[in-house]
């Protein structure tokens, strides 16, 4: 199973990723820069992705929990959510996602 | 209160669950403690990111909440009198010729003091500043992030921008003060307690506040004094009037200051320390918790519970260096129950 992920810079990467893990650990794993400073609770935003439109509906829905993280991330779209949220299974085999700016180890300057 | 410096054996940096049981473990070999943190209250990460959530990996403790580890530990700590400084940060960390330092806060406290523990943990909670153009250039001139004083707000355009209690709580308090009040949220929904999202749609029927649906997009102003914010809408760019601005997107944790005091870092983030005192590079100085770094570091709370009882040894050595420290346990010491108030 993999994902795609747009880092920051615009670089794309192709990552192995494995069933019931969160995005968020897969990215963290591979060495992107993420801060997810919860570790993975949904009590912090620091996870935070764009997921691509095509990609969208085949995510559960978020959690009212995810929703209301989701208000104190700064760069909110349409398409944001939070990727310790999103468990990996073979439905989400090739899911793309980029991460946001709000997601970043040290914020953007 | 500057002018005023307090004297005392240590000073703690950080009144999370690992600097609270440093005060027990300080106060069972006789040293004083001042503890200093940021935030308005005790707990740290427990109490600020997870009060509601479980633990399920303290000794002894089945099954405990952030907030409940936390009251726990007051409680247990309560005989030793430490005295709790908040609201304020540590700022800046200077040695003095006789080994001791003297340590300030941006409240102007200076604390003289022989032993510095740092418990920063993932290090000061600070503001998440919104991804807008030059908001640097305004901040604290008219961006704030947080309300100090209400006045700097009178006869305003403000605009508050978030959608919990934080944002909630200040439109309700300064809509009074205010020239004129916009409230922005991504979504019609809040996350504040309802009695707060009432009284604050009551405003909006009344035509007291606006309440727009939007998000932060762009600032225009001069010499950090702000003019107008345009806002991302459904419907498009809109500017409102804005002379004052608020957002309130929630706490992030970084370092802060305790980078810039000359202590060996581990890739630049955390404090290394010895595995026998927990002492940085700088004698005298100690790191445990989530803000240290050794081979092997867990950061569970356990571990900054160990850490902080090795550290106590070597920091009796160094406030008192002619007594000798003799191993006791609470179970059986008629001394250690005294001063824990118990025999
Ligand atoms: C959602 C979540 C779940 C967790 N679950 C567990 C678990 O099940 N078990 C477990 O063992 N651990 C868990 N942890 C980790 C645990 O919370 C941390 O290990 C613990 O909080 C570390 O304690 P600390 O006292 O070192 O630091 P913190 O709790 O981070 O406290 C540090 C304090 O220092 C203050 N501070 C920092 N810099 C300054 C400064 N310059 N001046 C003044 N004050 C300053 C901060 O404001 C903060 O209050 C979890 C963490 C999270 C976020
Ligand atoms: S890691 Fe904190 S909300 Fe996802």
């Amino acid at each position: 199973m993999r994902i795609f992920v747009t880092d920051q810079d615009g670089t794309e990467h192709e990552l192995e990723a494995l069933e019931g893990w969160r995005v968020m650990e897969v990215i963290r794993d591979w060495g992107l820069n993420i801060k997810a400073e919860c570790g993975g609770s949904c009590a912090c935003a620091t996870c935070h992705v764009f997921v691509d439109p095509e990609w969208q509906d085949k995510l559960n829905p978020p959690t009212d929990e995810e929703e209301d993280m989701l208000d104190s991330v700064a760069d909110y779209e349409a398409n944001s959510r939070l990727s310790c949220q999103i468990l990996m299974s073979e439905e989400l085999d090739g899911l793309r996602v980029t991460l946001a700016d709000s997601a970043r180890q040290e914020e953007a300057a | 209160m500057s002018g005023n410096e307090i004297v005392t054996d240590v000073v703690i940096i950080g009144a999370g669950p690992v600097g609270l049981f440093a005060v027990f473990e300080l106060g069972l070999v006789d040293l004083k403690c001042h503890v200093i943190d940021i935030l308005d209250r005790p707990g740290g990460q427990c109490a600020e990111l997870y009060p509601e959530k479980p633990i399920y990996d303290i000794p002894a403790f089945p099954e405990i909440s952030g907030q409940g580890l936390t009251d726990n530990l007051m409680k247990q700590i309560q005989p030793f009198g430490a005295e709790f400084h908040f609201n304020q940060m540590v700022t800046n960390c200077e040695k003095l010729e006789d080994g001791s330092f003297r340590v300030t806060t941006d409240a102007d406290e200076v604390f003289l003091t022989k032993v510095i523990v740092v418990a920063a943990g993932g290090g000061s909670f600070q503001p998440k500043r919104p991804p807008v153009e030059d908001v640097e250039q305004y901040e604290n001139k008219s961006v704030f992030y947080a309300v100090r004083k209400m006045d700097d707000f009178r006869d305003q355009d403000l605009v508050i921008v978030g959608g919990g209690d934080s944002a909630l709580d200040w439109t309700l308090n300064l809509e009074p003060l205010a020239r004129s009040l916009t409230l922005v949220h991504r979504r019609d929904q809040f996350r504040g307690h309802a009695d707060s999202v009432n009284k604050m749609r009551a405003l909006v029927e009344e035509g007291k506040i606006n309440f727009i649906t939007g998000q932060l997009g762009r600032l225009e102003g001069e010499n950090g004094q702000l003019t107008e914010v345009y806002l991302k809408t459904a419907g498009g760019e809109l500017g409102v009037p804005a002379t004052r601005l608020l957002p309130f997107f929630g706490l992030t944790m970084k370092l802060g200051p305790v980078a810039d005091w000359g202590l060996d870092l581990h890739e630049n983030a955390l404090i290394k320390v010895d595995t026998e005192r927990f002492e940085t590079s700088v004698p005298g100085i100690f790191a445990i918790g989530d803000i240290n770094w050794y081979p092997g570091k867990l950061k569970l709370i356990l571990s900054g519970f160990h850490e902080g009882a090795l550290m106590s040894q070597a920091a009796k050595r160094i406030v008192h260096p002619d007594e000798k420290i003799v191993f006791q346990y609470t179970t059986s010491s008629s001394k250690l129950q005294k001063k824990l108030g118990v025999a």
